[in-house]
């Protein structure tokens, strides 16, 4: 456990995102970070049917507010392209704020150069869209980590 | 053969059919399952999104293209929305015409981008009217007292 982590407070910060409607299954907050409203919508109904609790920000802009506001999320999906503040620049401002979560880079760009750039601003890992249940669950985290 | 028995038939043959020629895949087949499992208006919503989107994309497209300087960069990001929406709800064909689109606009190749810009716009009218027909089909079931059958 990073002790940066734990001086970060750890309220699960909702404005604007709806909870499972059940509830939950697991106390397992995930961030949607992309610019396409509809992708957010698929990726939201994939996690939610994992049990997982799903916020969506529209930019990365978006994401690191909701991080200087205090929200802490278990893993966050970052779109590479996006207005505003992009996703190798939010990851870049995230990590630089000492915010020690996973972050899955998520990308329709094919080029293997720019998954690089992007995982050298301190992604996880990179992957390419489209995002299905068994890439996601790949991404739930061993007992270590909890 | 009853009339569900007849309308699941019609349900699968036009499923196998959208799938056999390329019009979605199997993201399309995981979202029907969510739907299955959750919300049930959830596919109708998010591909009613997706033909609003494309739309919008499309005529901003549309309208970078006739600029006498066109802007590859402002074509190519509408590009890549479409391409990244696309392979979300798997709409296979519209992806893949995206792929081709992207190279054009690399190569700033105003005809070529014009032409894939048809094909865009050709391939979202088809792929709209197929899904509205697959999507009818399953209203009809759920009016028969039946409910919509997953893909096996």
């Amino acid at each position: 456990m990073c002790s940066l982590q734990s001086s970060i407070t750890r309220s699960k910060v909702m404005a604007g995102g709806d909870e499972n409607s059940d509830g939950g299954k697991t106390d397992f907050h995930v961030l949607v970070v992309d610019d396409s409203t509809v992708v957010r919508m698929v990726h939201r109904m994939l996690m939610t049917s994992l049990g997982w609790k799903v916020q969506e920000a529209k930019n990365g802009k978006e994401a690191v507010d909701l991080h200087i506001n205090g929200a802490y999320f278990d893993l966050i999906f970052m779109d590479m392209e996006m207005p505003i503040m992009n996703g190798p620049t939010a990851t870049r401002e995230l990590r630089a704020m000492g915010v020690k979560s996973n972050i899955i880079g998520v990308t329709s760009c094919t080029f293997e150069s720019a998954h690089k750039d992007f995982i050298e601003a301190g992604l996880n890992h990179c992957v390419s869209k489209p995002l299905t249940i068994a890439m996601i669950s790949s991404f739930l985290p061993d007992s270590n980590n909890k | 053969m009853d009339l569900l028995s007849q309308l699941r038939g019609q349900i699968a043959d036009f499923s196998a059919f959208l799938h056999r020629e390329g019009f979605v895949d199997d993201q399309f087949t995981q979202l029907q399952k969510l739907r299955d499992e959750s919300s049930p208006g959830f596919v109708v919503e998010v591909v009613s999104l997706f033909f609003e989107d494309c739309e919008k994309l499309v005529n901003n497209m549309a309208k970078a293209l006739e600029q006498q300087i066109v802007d590859f960069k402002q074509v190519d990001s509408h590009v890549h929305q479409l391409k990244g929406s696309s392979s979300s709800i798997g709409a296979a064909r519209i992806h893949n015409v995206c792929i081709a689109f992207k190279t054009c606009c690399e190569d700033q190749n105003r005809n070529g981008c014009v032409r894939c810009l048809q094909q865009v716009n050709h391939e979202c009218i088809q792929l709209k009217n197929n899904l509205q027909t697959l999507f009818n089909l399953e209203q009809q079931i759920i009016a028969a007292g039946g409910s919509i059958p997953a893909k096996q």
